[in-house]
This record gives C-alpha cells, structure tokens and sequence, in this order.
C-alpha cells in the first residue's frame, strides 16, 4: 500500500519538479482526453506543448502573449501570498486598457514622446483604482475580495461594451463597435525591428526581477509573506496586515493595468469587444506554475502562452476547437495542485504489515 | 397593469431565481461542512452542457437533468480529491474547478452551439393552471418545487437531524468532530457531492428550462452570485430563499427594461445591475454585522489532514 | 518484574508488555499496569514520558507495537476510540473536543455513538447534572461558559455512557483550587461507584489527595509503582524527572527599582468573537522586578498580552507608559524599538511563523533593536548570525539557523523565541505562559532566563495560569479575573487558598480594587 508521511521541511527537489511532473501529467491526460473525444490526441498535444518551441518564428509570438501573463502573475503571486484573493485580474486589465485609451483618444490629434509614458501612467492607474474598490472592502468592511473583484470583471467588461458601441465608437469606423486606431506616438515600440517583440516585453522580464528583489531581500516582501502565513505573528511582529491588503491588492492592480495598456497600444492598437481574451484568469495559472514566485512566473507564462500559440496551431492541424486550449489550462491547475503534494509528503510504497 | 402581464412578470421571477437558488443551497450544504468551493461556476456549467447534449442525444430532458446532476457530481469529486484528499488550497482548487468548467462545457459544446432542445416544461397537467393566478402556483417545472422543497428539506435537516448535526459539527471544529471520532473527510465528501449535484441541476436549468439552446458560457457568472448569496444568507437555507428571490427580481427587472426599451439607461449597464447589486448585498451585510464572522463556519475553506 | 496481580477479582484494565514506537522515538516501553474496578490509578510523568501515547491507546486513537490489553481478565483488542466506549472506556481529553458555537446539548449529543431523542437526552442529562450536584444549563452556548464547565460537558458525555473506566488527562491544568476541589468531589463519587479512574498528571500534590496507587512513567518506561499516600513527594518527583531538582537562584534586589512599565485604567474591548473586555487595568512594573499575573485560561490574559506589545492600540497614549514615554498609541514595532519585548502564549503562528526559518523567525521582531534589516534591506548575513548566536546562547536544538520552526520540539522553540527576546535586552519583557507545554529541563533554564534578566535591571511581567510557577518566579502577584486585574501583593504574604479564591472570581470585589 501507499504510505503518506508528512514531511517535516518541504522537500527542495520537488518544489522545483513538481511543476514540471505537473506538466508532464497534463500532457499524458490530454492525449487521452482529447483522443477519447475523438480527436487525434498525440498530434494536439504535440501541438500544443511541443510546436511553439520548436518553430523558431513562433517564438515572437509566445514572447508577446507571455508578456501580459507574466506581469499579472506577478501582482497576482505576491497577493496569493499575502491570502489576498484577487482573481479579478481581468478587470483591472481591462480597466487600465481603457483609462490608457482614454488618454489616447484625448490625445488623439497630438504629437510627443510623452503621450505613451502618460497612458501608461493612465493605465497602471486604472487598474489600480478598480483593484481599489474590493481592497477597501476587505479592509473596511470585511467583504470577501474574492467575489467582489471577481463581480467587478463583469461590470469591467460591460463597462467596455458599453464605450466602444456608443461614447467612444470610432466615427469613421463604419459603425463597427471599435475605437479609433492609435497614432503612432500612442503605440508601444517594438524591440526588434520587423518582429511583433514590443517593449512589454523586456518591461516583463524587468519587472519580474524587481518582483524578485521585492520579495527576497525588502522588509516589505518579507511582509507580504508573514502576513500570509501567520497573520496573528505579522501583527505580533509590528506588519499591518490592512496595510499590505491595500498594497497587494494595488500592486496587483496596477500591473494588471499595465498588462492591459501595453495590449491595447500594442498587438491590438486600438479596443474592441474582443479586447478581454482572459489573461487575468489565465494569470492566475501563470502564478501557481510559478509556485508564487517572481522567476518561475516567467517559465509559467512562457509555458501557457506557448498553449494559446499551440493551442492556434492544432486548431489547424488537428481541427482542435479553441475551447480545448482552456482546458488543457485548466487541467495543467488540476495537475499542479495535486502535484503540489509531492512537496509535502513523502510517497512510498510499501507492504502492508501483517 | 392586467393580472396577465403580472403573472407573467412572477414566471420570470421564479424561474430567474430557481438555478441560483439551487446552487447556492448545494454550497450552503458543503460550507456547512466546512468546505468553500468556489466552482460553483465551473459545475453549473459542466451540469448545464451535459444536460444538454444528453437532452439533445436522447430526447429526454428527464434524462438530460440526471446527467447534469452525475455531472455536477463528477465535478466535485475532483474538487474533492484535490482539495480533502490532497489537502490543495481550497481557494485554487475551486478557481481552477471553475476554469476547467468553461473550457469543458465551450469544448463539449462547441458541436451544439444555436442548437435547440424542448425545454423543460410544467410537472402538473395544465388544466391546473389555466387561470393565470392558478399559473404562479402550477404552472412551474419540477426543478422550481424541488428548489422549494430543498430550502425546507435542508433547514429541517441542518437544524434537527442527527446527521445535519454532525455535519455543522464537522464545519465547526474539524479537529474535535474528528477525535470524537467522525469521519470528517468522508462527510466533507458527501457535503460536496451534494453541492456538486445542486450546482449540476442549477446549470442545467439554464440550458434545459430558462434557454433551451446552448450557447457558450451561458451561466454567465450566476454561480459567482450564487456563492455570494450564502454569505448573504449567513448560511440559512430560509434566507437564501430571500436572496436568491430578490436577485431574481434584480434579474427580471433587467429583462422587463430591456424588452421595455429603456432608452436612458443602455443596456450594457443594465447587464451590470446584477453584479453591481451583489457588491452592494456584500457591502450592506458588513456593515449590519459588527460582531465579526460569527455566522461563518468556524473552520470554513481550512484544509484538514488527520495523520 | 512488573507482572499484574493475580487477584480474585480481576482486574478492570490491566495492559502487559506495552510498546509504541514513533520513528525516531520510542514513546512506550514494555509498559504494563492494572486497575481494579473502582480504583482510582495515577499515571505520572513529564511531559513526553509516554503518557499521551500510552492512553491514546488505551482510548483506541493508536494502535500498540507490541504487548497485549485486558479488559475485566479477557483479552481485548481496541481498534478505535468508538470500540474503547463499547467496551466502557470514557475518556476527557486535555483539550476539550467541543464545538463553541454550538449549545450544551448538542455537544453532548455529539458524544454520543448513538442517537437520542432530544428530550429524552435532556432528561437523561438532567438526572447526571442532578446526581452528581454538576451546575451545567444544557441551553448555553459553549463559547459563554467558563473552562470548568466546559470539562463538565465532557465528563457528562462519559458518564451517558456509563463507563466502567474513565481517563481523565491533566484535568486540572486550567481549573482553579475550587474547581479542582468540587472535581476531586465528583471524582470520588464515581469511583465509589465502582468505576475505575485513570488519572493522568504531573502535580504530585493532586495525586496525593485523590489516587489510590500510581504508575509513573519515564522516557516511555515504567520506573515504578507506587502508593502516593505513603509515599513522598520528593521520591515521586524525583523518580519522574529521574535528578535532583534544580532550584531557581534568586539574587534579590530587595526594594525594587524605578517604575519601567505603568499602565493607567487601560479598558479595551474583547477580540471577537469570544474575547474578554479588559476594565480599567492598572499596575506598574519597576525595574529588577518580576510581577507575576495570575488567572484561569480566559479571563482577559490575550487582551492584555496583545495590548501591551502593540497589536492593538490603547485608547489614550498615556494609558501605558514605557520609562515615562507614553506609548499606548505606538504600534507594535515602535514599542519594542523603546524597548517593550512581549513573548505570547502561542508560539506557532503568533510568536513564531512555523514555516519560516528560525533565521526569518529571528527577523520578526528583532529587526526594531538589531540591525537586521537597515532602511528594508534585509541583510542575510546579519540575521544569520543573530538567529545562530541567539541558538548559541539559550543552547537551542536544531539542526540550525535554516530549520524550520515547526521542526523543533515545543521546548526549543519556546527557547528560541524567549532567546529571541532577552537577546535585544529589552526594558520590559512581558511574556505569557513561558513554559507551556516545555519539558522540565527548558522550563528550568527559562526561568532562569527570566530572573536573571529582572537582575540586570529589566522589568519583566510574567502571565501564567501555573501558580506554582508564579509563586517561584514572581515578587508579587497579581490576578486577572474577567478582565480585571487585581492590586498586586508580595508573594511572601499571600496564601494558595487565597490566591484561589481570588481566580475564580469568588472576591470580585476585591479583586476588581485597584492599585
């Protein structure tokens, strides 16, 4: 029979593998999932996890759709690990699209290198206020943040519709629902000439570093995590947990802001109702596959902006519905969290004693 | 107003309210237990496209209710494991029952997207309910009156059965239910089972009665609200019956000024009145309670291992 | 050898040859005992002698390695705790298997293996509450009732079942002298009955009172049986804790020093939802002092602990006051930079983060007085070395610095975390429950800890439920009951009875007069 024992320090090998066993799994029940609905499971696995690496042209691509899951996650993480519930990224991400955009269309007839730097203040500031609203009513009042900023999505979305089919529809736009398209001093610089390799991405990696030194060698981060841990001992210990909720639940915000304004003066340069592709959920994938911290979050965003560029590519070669690639997001949390155990427990077999 | 247009009016209220109100009570049941499952969304929607395609498939929406239930169940067990078994965060493992709900229900779906079944229709013979009064007593699906019978069913069991005893007891103190000797994960299991069945049915009174059509992501976040209503309800099946009405007067409300053609108020805002209303619900019972989280079970979303 | 006794009667529970291993310890060795039907029998030890393990056994919470158990001359297994109440076993644990925001009733019914009718088990209940004169309204709430009548829940439960052999484990570590009293009463009347009483616990004196012959245990093994009555107390301690006892060296600067912590009518609301409202507590403590504040579990003692290290604030800045400096509304890392230490009762999780490191856990609240952390940045190396030398000094052990703190044995944490506070010399040092659940050996050295650093001029304020702690330790003794504290008098001049009488709560007036 199995024998469970608790470990007594969590193991330090499988802290870093079991991401990758977590994978692994995915991987295997996927080709029996999707092979079991009919579809040709091996090729859509290998389309999924394998292609994106190993098409070189593809690698642009995964860096784009990695940059905004990165910058979520890390908000996201160092909120998780302070018990900060906010999984109501995709709002915040929207609303820092559209305070940025909001400054693009003010702008709109005029020219200089500071209107960019000014939406992306617009848009780290709109996240930040809607993340806001769920922190001060956790802090206030003792309302779960969980619900409220998840509720706040869906009000974030409407808000959307709402401004690009009336207020802010572009005029000569032939009544699609769209706003106008940004001029150029209103769209983030690519990185490397010809590619799609825009600024967001290096500013992801930075900030991951920064998330890192943030988190490993600040008195802040050291917060964050006593905080989490041992609420009653972060008090004891002269940390203000009402204070790291509202920086948390800012800092997480106003990265998800970010992610948002660098999306819409970036791949998409302009906002549709097409806008919110679910990053902020998705985000929250990134930061478990990171095991909430600052450097795995980049392998983890890396790994599931690889499945939405896969997940594009077995659509063609497989006919795999879109629907599948969230899914197989879905499945890979499943995994990490059961693999999560590994960390905590030593497995073993042994013969049951007579 | 003619009594027409007001009944009418409560048929949509009833049936506006009824899947909320059954998934809430599933979860009312497991955080009870102790036990927060935030997937509530995830196993509506899983419930909702089984009960379809099986109604589809086979005719029967008999059949496809009871597929929405086995797969509201099924649901909940991998919560189950991941979470009782496996000990994992309660609060991940419910987004992540979520997220997979929304990729399984579009990719099961995907094949039956604008298809439609025969809906769900009145369990009693409809001479009962030709006068148009005699319709708001009669005239609804068996899922309204199970609904109904529930909230009592369930308050009778919370309060003044042995077993519901022990369950409260399990969400109360899991390490004292535990030493007296109870079986505390088996009973969170059931707990969430039954939640996991509630949720199923609740979903699939979305695509079986409410629309008989499946469309992607059609439960739009109801299960979200409906985890906000148990908090509204301090975990009291009678005033989740309240709740859940009262949202669904929010709901028809919404309905009646969209088909109205309110012109100044557009309609994405109007799309916004229900979550907006949950905020504040929150918001108001916070600010009654000054006691603290007294109502909560005290061992709520807390992982328990007995080795 | 320690074979059980042929007697013509047979024994009620007689174990032979018992022994459980954990890895890496072994808890019982080769343990056998009996007790006759209506005896009352001791089992006595140190904490980690064996003897959780050893009646977790019994009870059918484990399993033994080895060895076998009768029951009444017949050879039993006892598979699980709901075997061990079939068989007649009742057991009332240290700490109680109740649920707080349930009634009375419903936690008894809780305990039962089978269901009862409501009504019926009201009447039966009321008929046990009457017999045996227990004061217990079924209707209450637990979380209302005070921790005497919480035990009484638990012996009712037992006694529904009508048990051949109740456990009774360290019963009386949160009771009061009364309570105690009308316990030992109740007691009695069931073993008169006929019902076999294990009584576990390490205070001599209780044994001597109430047992008829005792078992005592050491590092898991059984070092002798004895009659407590005729028996002496210093052979018996000595057999348990197997040396001499340490004596605690005082040097007495008689006449205490300058007032180094004053607190002035300090009223605070309970924590919710079941806290104490501390009233109008005043007292002072002076320098080269160590005030000891007694008071059964409850009564206001987390209130005072939280409002004295800043978790919570004061009401006015001058309330409490530190060498002078009002700091009633300073938070919590601002009162131990001015030198206000304060170690809780709570070690994981509240003194200590289980899951940090102790070289992190050192980081939590030295980094006011020591450079552990100049403007944010933590520097790894000092707090490194801060963590090791506070395990260098207070001879901690653990593997080091990078252990986890839920690695270590409650002892060494709490010597640790004592370490972590006196290595900052603080001017006060408020500390609850020092050596809770530490074995003899760390208690020893913590309280030595203590008197020394009260020698080097600190006040130090000691909490604690254990009187005969505090009347070792203290200079004077205050008491809290129901969030008032009382005037603190020398210890030299109060008797036990009447430090008793003052924590139930019996003299409230008195004890609510204030300095």
């Amino acid at each position: 029979m199995l024998e469970w024992r608790r470990r007594r320090e969590p193991s330090l090998p499988m802290l870093a593998l079991s991401p990758l066993i977590a994978i692994a799994l995915t991987m295997a029940l996927g080709m029996i999932v999707f092979t079991a609905m009919g579809y040709d499971g091996f090729h859509a696995v290998g389309s999924i996890f394998l292609t994106p690496f190993l098409e070189p042209q593809r690698w642009a691509d995964i860096g784009v759709k990695a940059a905004p899951l990165v910058m979520i996650a890390l908000g996201l993480a160092i909120g998780f690990r302070a018990n900060v519930w906010n999984i109501g990224a995709e709002g915040q991400y929207v609303m820092g699209a559209i305070a940025g955009t909001g400054v693009a269309l003010l702008t709109y007839q005029m020219t200089g290198w500071w209107i960019l730097p000014a939406m992306v203040l617009a848009g780290i500031l709109g996240g930040m206020a809607w993340a806001a609203i769920p922190a001060f009513l956790r802090v206030r009042l003792q309302v779960s943040e969980i619900l409220t900023s998840l509720m706040l999505t869906y009000v974030a979305v409407q808000f959307l519709y709402f401004l690009v089919r009336g207020p802010w529809k572009d005029p000569d736009g032939f009544n699609f629902p769209q706003t106008r398209m940004f001029t150029a001093d209103q769209t983030l610089p690519t990185v490397l000439e010809g590619t799609l390799v825009h600024l967001g991405i290096p500013a992801a990696l930075l900030l991951a570093l920064v998330a890192w030194l943030l988190m490993e060698k600040t008195t802040a981060g050291y917060a964050v995590k006593v905080v989490g841990l041992a609420p009653a001992a972060a008090r004891h210990g002269g940390f203000s947990a009402e204070r790291t909720t509202w920086a948390t639940m800012l800092l997480s915000g106003g990265l998800a802001g970010l992610a948002g304004l660098f999306e819409a003066a970036g791949p998409f340069g302009q906002l549709t109702p097409q806008f919110p592709i679910g990053y902020g959920f998705t985000a929250i994938i990134v930061a478990f596959l990171g095991r909430l911290h600052p450097l795995g979050i980049v392998f983890g965003g890396i790994v599931l902006a690889a499945t939405y560029v896969g997940g594009e590519i077995a659509q063609s070669t497989v006919r795999l519905p879109q629907a599948a690639t969230g899914m197989f997001q879905a499945l890979l949390l499943f995994m990490l969290l059961a693999t999560d155990v590994l960390v905590r427990w030593r497995i073993s077999w042994k013969r049951r004693a007579a | 107003m003619t009594s027409a247009i007001l009944v009418s009016i409560l048929m949509t209220l009833v049936a506006a309210s009824t899947p909320i109100l059954l998934a809430a009570l599933g979860e009312l049941v497991a955080e009870k237990a102790g036990v927060l499952n935030l997937g509530v969304e995830g196993m509506m929607l899983c419930g909702a496209v089984a009960g379809f395609a099986v109604a589809f498939s086979s005719g029967s929406t008999t059949l496809g209710l009871f597929a929405a239930l086995l797969a509201g169940v099924a649901t909940a067990m991998v919560f189950a494991v991941l979470a009782l078994s496996l000990n994992a965060n309660q609060v991940a493992t419910g987004l992540a029952l979520t997220i997979f709900g929304i990729g399984a229900s579009s990719l099961i779906g995907a094949g039956f997207v604008g298809r439609t079944i025969p809906r769900l229709g009145p369990i009693f013979p409809a001479a009962l309910s030709e006068h148009p009064w005699l319709r708001v007593v009669f005239g609804h699906d068996i899922l309204v009156y199970l609904s109904l019978a529930l909230v009592i069913g369930i308050g009778f069991f919370l309060r003044r059965t042995r077993p519901g005893l022990i369950l409260r007891a399990v969400g109360e103190n899991d390490a004292s239910a535990h030493a007296i000797g109870y079986p505390v994960i088996a009973i969170r299991y059931a707990a969430v089972a039954f939640g996991g069945a509630l949720a199923g049915l609740g979903g699939a009174y979305f695509s079986l009665a409410l629309t008989p059509m499946w469309a992607d992501r059609l439960t739009a976040g109801r299960g979200w609200i409906a985890l906000a209503l148990v908090v509204f309800s301090a975990w009291r099946p009678g005033r989740l019956l309240v709740g859940a009405y009262l949202f669904g007067a929010v709901a028809t409300l919404e309905l009646q000024a969209k088909a109205a053609g309110v012109s100044f108020l557009a309609p994405e805002v109007l799309a916004m009145a229900p979550y907006l209303a949950t905020i504040a619900v929150l918001t108001m019972m916070s600010l009654g309670r000054r006691t603290g989280r007294l109502d909560a079970p005290a061992c709520l979303g807390k992982p328990f291992s007995a080795v | 050898m320690n074979q059980p006794r042929e007697q013509i009667v047979p024994s009620r529970l007689a174990l032979a040859h018992i022994s459980k291993s954990f890895p890496g310890v072994k808890a019982n060795e080769d343990i056998s005992l009996s007790i006759a039907p209506g005896e009352i029998h001791a089992l006595l030890g140190e904490n980690g002698a064996g003897k959780s393990t050893l009646v977790k056994i019994i009870y059918g919470v484990q399993q033994a390695d080895e060895g076998t158990i009768s029951w009444n001359g017949e050879p039993v297994a006892i598979p699980s705790p709901k075997a061990a109440r079939k068989l007649g076993i009742g057991m009332v644990f240290q700490h109680f298997s109740l649920f707080d925001a349930m009634t009375v009733i419903e936690n008894i019914a809780l305990g039962l293996d089978e269901a009862v009718d409501r009504e019926e088990l009201k009447a039966r209940v009321a008929a046990i509450l009457e017999s045996y004169s227990l004061p217990l309204d079924p209707d209450r709430e637990v979380h209302t009732l005070s921790v005497g009548e919480r035990q009484r829940i638990e012996i009712v439960r037992c006694l529904l079942q009508k048990p051949k052999l109740l456990i009774m484990d360290e019963p009386t570590s949160v009771l009061t002298p009364q309570e105690v009293e009308r316990l030992f009463s109740t007691l009695r009347q069931i073993a008169a009955e006929g019902c076999s009483i294990l009584y576990i616990s390490h205070k001599l004196s209780e044994i001597r009172a109430l047992c008829d012959s005792a078992t005592i245990l050491r590092a898991g093994r059984v070092v002798a049986t004895c009659d407590p009555k005729v028996e002496t107390t210093k052979r018996m301690a000595e057999l348990m804790i197997g040396a001499e006892l340490r004596k605690i060296e005082h040097s007495k600067t008689a006449g205490a020093g300058a007032v180094r912590l004053s607190v002035t009518g300090l009223s605070l609301p309970g924590e919710p939802p079941f806290g104490t409202d501390l009233e109008a507590v005043s007292f002072v403590a002076r320098a080269g002092e160590i005030l000891g504040i007694a008071g059964v579990a409850g009564n206001g003692q987390a209130e005072l602990l939280t409002a004295l290290s800043g978790e919570r604030l004061a009401p006015g800045p001058a309330t409490i006051q530190l060498d002078g400096k009002a700091i009633g509304q300073e938070g919590a890392g601002a009162r131990r930079a001015l030198g206000l230490a304060c170690v809780p009762e709570e070690r994981n999780g509240h003194a200590a983060v289980p899951d940090f490191s102790l070289a992190d856990n050192g980081l939590l609240t030295a980094r006011h007085r020591v450079p552990l952390a100049p403007h944010g940045w933590i520097s790894r190396g000092s707090v490194k070395r801060f963590a090791d030398s506070v395990i260098k000094l207070f001879d901690v052990r653990t593997t080091g610095y990078g252990a986890l703190a839920r690695s270590l044995s409650g002892g060494n944490l709490q010597k640790f975390i004592m370490g972590r506070e006196i290595g900052q010399q603080p001017a006060v040092l408020v500390v609850s429950q020092p050596t809770w659940g530490v074995d003899a050996g760390a208690a020893a050295a913590i309280r030595q800890e203590l008197v020394d650093l009260a020698a080097k001029g600190s006040a130090v304020v000691v909490i604690s439920q254990d009187l005969d702690e505090l009347l070792e330790l203290a200079d004077r003794l205050s008491v809290i009951n129901e969030g008032r504290l009382s005037a603190p008098r020398p210890v030299a001049s109060l008797g036990i009875d009447e430090i008793g009488l003052m924590m139930g709560g019996v003299h409230g007036a008195e004890a609510a007069a204030h300095a």
